[in-house]
């Protein structure tokens, strides 16, 4: 099926015009579903507030995460990696200057065996 | 001049304008403020549009050749020279129109948000001129077909670029990363310069057409080959050569890191064009081995770049390392179409899909990661910080810069529609033929990037009003339209994704396999 606006991989084919479409359904879904929903829910009322054990809402100022603590465990669990990554960006430029000359000198190297 | 005229001398027009713009700003500055701001808008337009109508003459009728002062300006090889291209001679093909159309576009939104974010700044005649520098530089280095010519203009982005980089000394810290731009790109530069006096000194000829005819391969010609790749490997971000890339991008006002991008993908250009048009043929013996070197480039900047990405806590810093990454995609996607350059089956099958993929990364990622640092750049011009553990809830003040933002963000993770995702499919798809490993390695990158988004986006938008920040409100619309260009671009690119594919990819695809038309095109007899 050749429709305007697709990408043709060689492998597949991609149309973005029909994931707008589908995305648009999903959302016109969506909203039908919320439509379904309770009829009596009313904007500040207790409704709206989260039940934490009766006790009362702490206060959203400061309640935001910083990013130092999203993906704790991504960075715990590949420790040794960055143990040795992070530490050759010394930010000094002389060893900027021996990392493009080292690979200067390997790819030197190839180029003459080969 | 009539208008015949000037589309004659469009190449030259290409360098002429901007340069004269350049060095005329601080007298124009000196009459008055508004006189500036009118000229460097005029000075970029005019720019811009030379570029575009450049780059439309050749995607309508072919490659476009400009001879510097010779009688006709296609009088490539004059009868008294003995066969030899002896002037300077822009060779404006496909992938050289391609790069100038980024270079136009983004240069035209990256100056505009500029009149606005730099506009409470001391200094800026001395910044717009080194801006207009820094954009000749770029169009300089796409457009000549001339090797020493291609190190004047390698030299004039790079001290322009450093200048800038340097500009707004924030306690010494942007001045250090100057510095270190400046050293590097300087003895990048020597290599390259060191290598033309290599190739000189045994072919008597600059022109790059005329150096492929004549190339034999020699050991000195090895040896100018490891000095031209490298250097120019290092000035695209290319792990392990990366490590002044965060620095330098971090420090450097957010409009300058958007053209830096641009800057280092003239490098790309050049890494590219030095690999297939000028020693092409020579390394048939050896596809696979240069092929492989440039995808062990890509593969170690995907992984690396991400990775370093995501623990990262200045945000300029974080999209520093990202660019590193994305620059894997389009070595891995053009590394693996070189390293199948001598099997005709392989490439028709899938090597000229991967660089098709790779090559139209180049476009999509100047677009979208020159928007993620405007919008950078947006919030750091109202709340002052780009500390992500201090920053929060903008999402309530700026939301048009967080739209922005998430277009942007979309886009380098890969999701579909955007322009990233058309790209990156290609490239998934080609290169899991070539090797189903470095296709998931792909993937995985992206899927790293969409986390590391996720983290920043909520860093920065996301969460309730914080009182520090009860002053920020929307940038000014200047700078909106800056963002809302490239935000377009973005968008347009990833809905008609086949149509920049066919219009404008393909034919740079043709441009760098077939070495032989770009040599004809100086030398004739194709």
């Amino acid at each position: 099926m050749n429709l305007a606006w697709t990408l043709h991989t060689g492998f597949g084919a991609w149309n973005p015009a029909i994931w707008l479409a589908a995305f648009a359904v999903a959302v016109v879904v969506t909203l039908l579903i919320r439509a379904w929903g309770r009829k009596d829910y009313r904007k500040g009322t207790n409704q709206t507030k989260p039940f934490i054990s009766g006790n009362e809402e702490p206060s959203h100022s400061g309640g935001h995460i910083p990013a130092s603590n999203l993906y704790w465990g991504f960075l715990e669990s590949l420790k040794a990696y960055y143990e040795r990554l992070v530490p050759l960006h010394t930010g000094v430029p002389t060893d900027y200057l021996i990392w493009l000359l080292g690979v200067m000198a390997v790819v030197m190297v190839i180029g003459l065996v080969i | 001049m009539t208008i015949s005229s000037i589309a004659q001398h469009l190449p030259a027009l290409l360098i002429a304008v901007p340069l004269l713009t350049a060095f005329l700003t601080p007298l124009v500055g000196g009459v008055n403020r508004s006189l500036r701001v009118l000229w460097v808008f005029l000075g970029i337009a005019a720019t811009s549009a030379i570029g575009l109508a450049l780059a439309w003459k050749v995607f309508t009728y072919g490659t476009v050749i400009y001879v510097f002062g010779a009688a006709s300006v296609t009088q490539t090889l004059p009868p008294d020279s003995g066969g030899i291209p002896i002037r300077i001679i822009f060779e404006v093909d496909a992938f050289s129109a391609l790069m100038i159309v980024i270079a136009s576009l983004s240069a035209f939104a990256i100056t505009i948000y500029s009149l606005m974010s730099e506009s409470e700044c001391s200094g800026q005649d001395g910044f717009y001129a080194l801006l207009f520098l820094l954009v000749v530089g770029i169009m300089g280095m796409v457009a000549t077909g001339d090797l020493f010519n291609f190190f004047v203009f390698l030299e004039i982005s790079s001290l322009a670029g450093a200048a800038l980089v340097a500009y707004r000394v924030d306690k010494g810290v942007a001045v250090e990363a100057g510095l270190k731009y400046a050293l590097l790109s300087t003895l990048g530069a020597l290599c390259v310069l060191i290598a033309i006096g290599l190739l000189f000194a045994q072919y008597n000829v600059l022109n790059i057409a005329a150096l492929a005819s004549r190339l034999q391969f020699t050991t000195l010609d090895k040896i100018a080959l490891a000095l031209l790749v490298v250097p120019l490997a290092m000035k695209c971000g290319a792990v392990p050569m990366h490590f002044w890339t965060p620095d330098t991008y971090t420090t450097a006002p957010s409009s300058i890191t958007a053209l830096l991008v641009v800057s280092s993908q003239a490098s790309l250009y050049a890494l590219f064009r030095i690999l297939f048009s000028l020693y092409g043929h020579l390394i048939h013996f050896s596809y696979a081995t240069f092929g492989w070197f440039v995808i062990i480039l890509g593969v170690l900047s995907m992984f690396v770049g991400v990775t370093m990405a995501i623990p990262q806590k200045d945000v300029k810093r974080l999209m520093a390392y990202h660019a590193v990454s994305q620059t894997g995609y389009m070595l891995l996607g053009v590394g693996v179409g070189l390293a199948v350059l001598g099997d005709r089956t392989a490439l028709n099958a899938y090597g000229l899909t991967a660089m098709a993929g790779g090559i139209f990364h180049i476009i999509n990622h100047a677009m979208y990661k020159g928007l993620l640092f405007l919008t950078a750049g947006a919030v750091f011009y109202r709340v002052g910080t780009r500390n992500l553990n201090k920053l929060g809830g903008l999402g309530h003040t700026m939301p048009w810069t967080m739209v922005f933002f998430m277009i942007g963000a979309l886009a380098i993770a890969g999701i579909p529609p955007f322009n990233g995702f058309a790209s990156k499919l290609l490239i998934y798809e080609s290169v899991f033929r070539f090797s189903p490993f470095l296709s998931i390695i792909a993937m995985v990158v992206s899927i790293l990037t969409l986390a590391s988004f996720v983290k920043v986006f909520h860093s920065i938008f996301m969460g309730p009003r914080r009182e520090e920040f009860a002053a920020a409100r929307e940038v000014p619309p200047a700078m909106m339209l800056g963002m809302g260009l490239l935000a377009l671009v973005v968008v347009l690119f990833g809905l008609i994704p086949q149509t920049i594919i066919d219009g404008l990819i393909m034919p740079c695809v043709t441009a760098l396999v077939d070495r032989g038309a770009y040599m004809a095109s100086i030398l004739g007899g194709h």
